[in-house]
């Protein structure tokens, strides 16, 4: 069981990582959101996993032995609604952006930036913008 | 009574969620958030005041014994930090009642500001891990609505790069709070610094790795800072003072709580580390801001500086490092707050951001260059102004544990912050404007500015204070760092 969601974390970590650092900036979205399922996963898989065993410390035991513990699925339940509220914001920003800048290239998206042609000296005031 | 512990959180998130449903109703909601920002404020004093007698105080939550339930904790130093978020809140609404922003207001507005502030308060007063990763999240989709809230292309360009970049700092901050719960099996931060004695020091140092580059991402640390000068000017001036005074603030206080507090015995082994990060993110920054000529880039620039500096003082460590960068935090957040308000003005003054198209202002509003001097001579560190004395005990720790370089680097970035600050008073304050006349006459727009005033002038009295009587701060800095790290 454990090396099962191993290996589907290891998948879904390499294919959030790849899209994350694409210039698109849709799939970086989506990357991101497939990061944050690769970590909810983890989550899930540091509490121990196990169908069989309920979560119930036995008469004269003080910890919980081989069952899953409970307290990592809650945190995973939190952090998956702050996720999806997360990335409900985050695909209507990037529609919005692209539907309003023209272009889904990070790269392009420079709007932020001082203009490539702005001169760093002497200021404008002397020089009226001229030199580049 | 130690359920008052929650007043921090509790009156910002109520006042975010009335100011939300009145949001049709602008006067009711400007009421409504001023006496919310004036409840935290006296809440956060009361706070302060139990902490400065008993040292802390807290309240779990549902009764549930130690470790288990989740617990709010105050003391000294989450209690100065609360204050200071208090009065951040009511600095800039009130700079928000002037005319000094041109930006229209948007009904959502108010109640993002007060859930900003419920966040951050919520950061500071949490102690419990993964709660503080949940702080973390009310925070950032916060900030998010904040920038994106104007709706102008630049903003929702710099909403997205704030988005990525925090996002995935915020992932690796669960990770490694999930796995931290994996080895220890505890989240409270009383239960993790017991516990994480036992846990095998490889895998306590590899987890410690993973949190602490979530939270140098989160304090915009070199080399993770690309987010903040590329989101923050965008922003309308009284939000863009609230993000720098608070923001990167809360990973700086996460990284001395946890490094420094909480994971004491281990964190210590990352000073040498931390250390280099923060001189690396000082000289950065400000040779960053040397390079710009919109002031809100070279003050956006200027926080990272800044941050290094009380990063510094984080991984020099022991009594003095922590008093140090409780002192520098406090002096830092107030003053460069200030400093984005002032811009704001001479931008509404002058007519401009970009200092190549201003200036003028010494002549036509000579109180206003003074206002100016005093932030920005406290933010180069000019006796007696607070930041000399912030400066002043980060270079004490630094040369008393010899570490002369780091010393030498905190000076050579201090003249380095009095180019940035000359630059902006000789282009804005000392050259004649642009459009002015021959005879060198020019009149500044007109704006009404009066509670701008009140706001500016209030933080710099502050600043003023702290600089004229800086024992009482220090003092109570030296308190809450002799509590850290003896859990």
């Amino acid at each position: 069981m454990i090396w099962a969601v191993a290996f589907g974390l290891w998948i879904t970590l390499a294919t959030g990582l790849y899209l994350a650092l694409s210039r698109d900036v849709l799939r970086c979205v989506v990357g991101l959101a497939l990061l944050g399922s690769a970590i909810n996963l983890l989550l899930l898989a540091a509490g121990r996993l196990g169908p069989e065993r309920p979560a119930i410390i036995e008469v004269g035991q003080q910890a919980l032995q081989e069952a899953a513990n409970p307290l990592p699925q809650a945190l995973v339940l939190t952090a998956i609604v702050i996720g999806f509220a997360l990335m409900c914001f985050a695909l209507v920003l990037v529609m919005q952006l692209v539907r309003r800048v023209g272009t889904d290239d990070a790269l392009a998206l420079r709007l932020t930036e001082p203009p490539a042609t702005d001169p760093v000296k002497p200021p404008l005031s002397t020089d009226g913008g001229t030199r580049a | 009574m130690s359920v008052l512990v929650t007043a921090p959180v509790l009156i910002p998130l109520a006042t975010a969620a009335l100011t939300a449903f009145t949001g049709e109703r602008p006067r009711l909601q400007q009421g409504l958030s001023a006496a919310g920002a004036l409840a935290f404020l006296a809440a956060a004093l009361w706070l302060v005041a139990q902490v400065a007698e008993t040292g802390s105080v807290g309240v779990h939550f549902g009764n549930w014994p130690a470790p288990y339930g989740i617990a709010f904790e105050l003391d000294r130093l989450s209690g100065a930090l609360v204050l200071v978020t208090a009065l951040m809140g009511v600095a800039v609404l009130l700079f928000m009642a002037s005319e000094a922003d041109p930006t229209p207001t948007h009904p959502l507005l108010l109640p993002l500001v007060h859930g900003t502030l419920a966040g951050v308060a919520g950061a500071f007063s949490t102690a419990d891990l993964f709660n503080l990763y949940v702080w973390f999240e009310v925070m950032l989709i916060c900030a998010l609505g904040l920038i994106a809230l104007g709706g102008r292309r630049d903003q929702l360009d710099a909403a997205f790069k704030y988005l990525g970049l925090n996002l995935f700092g915020t992932l690796l901050l669960l990770a490694a709070v999930g796995l931290l719960y994996a080895a220890t099996g505890h989240l409270n931060y009383q239960a993790l610094a017991t516990a994480a004695r036992a846990v095998d020091p490889a895998l306590l140092h590899a987890l410690l790795a993973a949190l602490a580059v979530a939270l140098l991402l989160k304090s915009a640390a070199f080399p993770l800072y690309a987010w903040l000068p590329a989101s923050y000017p965008t922003l309308p001036t009284p939000v863009l003072a609230l993000f720098a005074g608070l923001l990167t603030k809360v990973g700086v206080y996460a990284v001395l709580r946890t490094l420094g507090d909480v994971f004491m015995p281990a964190g210590a082994n990352w000073s040498e580390a931390l250390g280099w990060v923060a001189a690396a993110t000082m000289v950065a920054g400000v040779l960053g801001a040397a390079y710009h000529w919109d002031i809100r880039r070279i003050l956006a620039f200027h926080i990272i500086s800044q941050i290094g500096y009380i990063l510094l003082a984080v991984a020099l460590g022991g009594a003095n490092g922590h008093a140090a960068a409780l002192f520098y935090t406090v002096h830092h957040i107030i003053v460069k707050a200030n400093l984005f308000l002032i811009a704001g003005m001479i931008a509404a003054l002058a007519g401009s951001h970009d200092l190549r198209l201003i200036g003028g202002l010494a002549q036509a509003r000579p109180a206003l260059a003074l206002l100016f001097a005093v932030p920005a001579l406290s933010l180069v560190g000019v006796p007696p102004l607070s930041g000399f004395w912030a400066k002043l005990l980060v270079l004490q720790a630094a040369f008393e544990q010899g570490r002369y370089l780091w010393g030498a680097l905190a000076l050579l970035v201090s003249v380095l912050t009095l180019y940035s600050m000359m630059k902006i008073w000789l282009e804005a304050f000392w050259k004649p404007h642009p459009q002015a006349g021959v005879d060198g006459a020019w009149q500044p727009r007109q704006a009404a500015l009066g509670p701008a005033w009140m706001a500016t002038v209030g933080l710099a009295a502050i600043t003023l204070a702290i600089g004229l009587a800086p024992h009482t701060l220090i003092a109570f800095a030296q308190e809450a760092a002799a509590t850290l790290g003896r859990r």
